[in-house]
C-alpha cells in the first residue's frame, strides 16, 4: 500500500473509495505529517481536527452504507485564511480579523465537502494577500520545505506548502496578481489560476475584486483538473461568475499547437539558470510537437505599476469595512466614531497593507484619480490588447513564472519595490484575467541548494481547458513534478528526513 | 501623507508617516512611467469577466441569521451594534444608541 503522502488526490479518493483506505485514516495520516513538519514549515494557522474527523467518519458510515463516493472523498484540503468555513477561523493572517470565525460556507468550499474532501484546516499567508513571500502575514512568514531559510513565496504560501510538503494532497489558493502562480513555482507544484469568473468569489475575503480569483494547486494536474470540475461554474451568489457549466478537462497532445514565446518575460537580466530551465521545457514541448513563435507584449513594462494602481485602489474600497464595528478587533480612541476606526485601523493592519490602503486612497483622491486610476484602467486595456494580438500568432504563451527561484526570507523585506518586481511575469496575465497554470520545469542549483523553478503557460480568455491540455503534455513528458522537496512527508513513512 | 491618512482612517504616528512618506514617493517615481504613455482614445477597463448587468429573479430569499452576524461583533446591545456617538452630543456621552464602548 502507498503512504498517504505519496498518492495524488485522485489516487486517495479512488484508494479511499474502495476501501483500502478509510477517510479517518487519511486524516490522521495528514495530521501526521503536519504534526512532524508544520513546526518548522508554518504552513498552517490553525487545524480544525475535531471537525475533519467528523467529516471523515461521515464518510466511512456512508460508505458503509452504500453512499457513493464523491471525485474527492475522503481527501484532506488545505483552505487559504481568507477562505470562509462556517466555524473555521479566516483571519487574513491579520491581527484585525484574529479570532474571527466565519459565519458562512463559501461556494467553492461546499462544492469541495459535497464532493468528499475534508477541509483541515486554514494556512498561513500574506496579510489580506498582500505579498509575495508570507513576510507580510501577523503570525509569521511560511517556510519552504526545498530550504527552510527561503520563503515559500506568497501570497498563498501555506497552501503552497501544505501540498509540496505532503501534508495534503490539494490545497486552494487564491490569485490576484500571481499568489498561486508564484509559490507554485518556488515550492515546486502545480497552481492554476483560471480565468477570471470561472470559479465563484462568494465567500472568498475580497482583496482586488476585478483580480481575485480562487485556484487550486496540486501536485499532478489530473488533481488541477478534478478539483476545477468540482470548483467551477455558476453562482448566483458572485455577479461575476461566468454563466458556465463545470470545467471539464480537454484530452489531446499538442501536436501543432503554437506556444508564443513574449521577448518582454525572457528580458536580458533574467537570471541564467530560470531562462535556461524555461527554454529547455520549450524544446521538449518542441519536441512533443508543439510550434514555438516569437511574440511581443509591448507593455509588459507597465503592468507592475498598473497592477499597483489598480489593485491598492480596490483593496482601500474593500479594506474600508474593518473598522471596528461588525467583526474583528476594536480599539477605542478619544471617544469619539472617528477616532475609533482610525484607532482599530492603525493597531490591526501591518504595514504592507496599511501601505497599500494609502496609495489606493491616494490614487482615488480628488484630484488625482485621473491622473492614476484611470488612466491605469486604460493601460490595463492596452496590456489586455497585447494578449489578444498575441494570440492572433499562438494558441498560448509561455515563460517564466517568476524571475527568480525562492529568495532568502529578509532578502527584499525593506524594500517594497523589489518585492512587487517579483510579479512581472504573473501581473499581466492578471489584469487581462486569462487562465494561466506554473508548472514545474525543473530544479536550478543555487550556493549547493536545489531550488525548483516553474514554467508559467497562459491561454486567451475562457481557454482554460487548452493550457491545462498543454501542461499536461508537458508533466507527461518529464519528471519535474515528481521531485520531491527535502522537507517533503512525514518521517515516520521514511521519506525526506530533516535537514 | 497624514491628509491621506485621515481619508483611509488610519492614525499613523509621526515616524510611521515619514517612513511611509520615503517608500511612497520612491513607489510613485518608479510608477511615473504611467504618465508618459499615450492614451488618448483608449477605453477605460473597468472588469475583467465581460459580463454586464447580471441580473436574478426578484424573489426574496433568506439571508444570514441577525444572530450569527451579531454574535461576532466587538460590543453589541440587543440587535444593535455598538458603537461611540455618531451625532448630537461632544462625542464622549452615552447615546441613546449605545454610545462608546465600555
Amino acid at each position: 500500500m502507498s503512504t498517504y503522502s505519496d498518492l495524488d488526490a485522485t489516487a486517495l479518493a479512488a484508494a479511499t473509495a474502495s476501501g483500502e483506505r478509510t477517510a479517518r485514516s487519511n486524516v490522521e495520516d495528514c495530521l501526521r505529517v503536519i504534526d512532524a513538519r508544520d513546526g518548522e514549515l508554518h504552513a498552517f494557522l490553525s487545524t480544525e481536527r475535531e471537525a475533519a474527523f467528523a467529516l471523515a467518519d461521515d464518510l466511512d458510515r456512508g460508505a458503509r452504507a452504500g453512499v457513493p463516493p464523491g471525485p474527492l472523498h475522503g481527501v484532506p484540503v488545505a483552505l487559504k485564511s481568507n477562505m470562509c468555513l462556517e466555524g473555521f477561523e479566516a483571519n487574513c493572517a491579520s491581527l484585525i480579523l484574529k479570532g474571527w470565525r466565519a459565519p458562512y460556507t463559501a461556494t467553492f468550499v461546499q462544492r469541495l465537502i459535497d464532493a468528499g474532501a475534508i477541509p483541515i484546516g486554514m494556512t498561513n499567508m500574506d496579510e489580506f494577500a498582500m505579498g509575495s513571500s508570507s513576510e507580510n502575514s501577523a503570525f509569521g512568514p511560511t517556510r519552504n520545505p526545498w530550504d527552510k531559510k527561503r520563503t515559500s513565496g506568497g501570497s498563498s504560501a501555506g497552501s503552497a506548502v501544505s501540498v509540496a510538503a505532503g501534508m495534503t494532497p490539494i490545497a486552494l489558493g487564491s490569485d490576484t496578481g500571481g499568489s498561486v502562480r508564484q509559490p507554485a513555482a518556488l515550492c515546486g507544484i502545480h497552481g492554476f489560476k483560471p480565468t477570471y469568473g470561472r470559479v465563484s468569489r462568494y465567500g472568498l475575503i475580497a482583496f482586488g475584486s476585478s483580480l481575485d480569483q480562487v485556484s487550486p494547486f496540486a501536485r499532478s494536474l489530473r488533481d488541477i483538473e478534478l478539483v476545477m470540475q468540482v470548483i467551477s461554474g455558476f453562482d448566483a451568489n458572485d455577479s461575476t461568475c461566468l454563466d458556465e457549466p463545470a470545467l471539464l478537462p480537454e484530452h489531446g497532445d499538442v501536436k501543432g499547437l503554437r506556444i508564443g514565446v513574449p521577448k518582454e518575460w525572457f528580458p536580458d537580466a533574467l537570471q541564467r539558470d530560470v531562462r535556461a530551465r524555461c527554454e529547455e521545457a520549450l524544446a521538449k514541448l518542441r519536441e512533443l510537437g508543439a510550434v514555438t513563435v516569437p511574440v511581443s507584449l509591448p507593455h509588459t513594462q507597465y503592468a507592475i505599476p498598473t497592477y499597483y494602481v489598480v489593485a491598492t485602489a480596490e483593496a482601500s474600497s474593500n479594506l474600508a469595512r474593518y473598522d471596528g464595528v461588525r467583526y474583528g478587533m476594536r480599539r477605542d480612541g478619544d471617544g469619539s466614531l472617528q477616532s475609533m476606526f482610525a484607532h482599530t485601523r492603525e493597531a490591526g493592519f501591518g504595514a504592507e497593507v496599511k501601505r497599500r490602503i494609502l496609495l489606493g486612497t491616494y490614487v482615488l483622491s480628488s484630484g488625482y484619480y485621473d491622473a492614476w486610476y484611470m488612466r491605469a484602467l486604460k493601460v490595463r486595456t492596452l496590456l489586455r490588447r497585447d494578449f489578444e494580438e498575441a494570440f492572433e500568432h499562438c494558441d498560448v504563451v509561455a515563460g517564466p513564472t517568476s524571475p527568480e527561484p525562492a529568495f532568502e526570507i529578509g532578502a527584499k523585506a525593506d524594500d517594497p519595490l523589489a518585492m512587487y518586481l517579483s510579479d512581472t511575469m504573473t501581473v499581466p496575465v492578471s489584469l487581462s484575467g486569462l487562465p494561466a497554470v506554473s508548472v514545474p520545469c525543473g530544479l536550478v542549483d543555487v550556493a549547493g541548494t536545489k531550488l525548483p523553478i516553474g514554467l508559467q503557460i497562459a491561454g486567451p480568455h475562457r481557454a482554460n481547458a487548452r493550457v491545462l491540455r498543454v501542461a499536461r503534455a508537458f508533466e507527461q513528458a518529464t519528471d519535474f513534478a515528481r521531485a520531491r522537496a527535502p522537507l517533503f512527508g512525514g518521517a515516520m513513512f521514511g521519506r525526506g528526513g530533516s535537514k | 501623507m497624514r491628509r491621506i491618512a485621515a481619508l483611509a482612517r488610519l492614525d499613523i504616528g509621526v515616524d510611521e508617516a515619514q517612513v511611509l512618506g520615503r517608500q511612497f514617493a520612491s513607489i510613485l517615481v518608479q510608477f511615473q512611467v504611467l504618465a508618459g504613455l499615450d492614451v488618448e482614445g483608449v477605453e477605460p477597463m473597468t472588469g475583467a469577466s465581460g459580463a454586464v448587468n447580471v441580473l436574478r429573479e426578484d424573489v426574496p430569499v433568506p439571508s444570514l441569521p441577525a444572530e450569527a452576524l451579531l454574535s461576532r461583533a466587538p460590543a453589541r446591545e440587543g440587535d444593535f451594534y455598538r458603537v461611540p456617538l455618531v451625532v448630537g452630543g461632544e462625542g464622549k456621552d452615552v447615546g441613546q444608541s449605545g454610545g462608546r464602548a465600555r
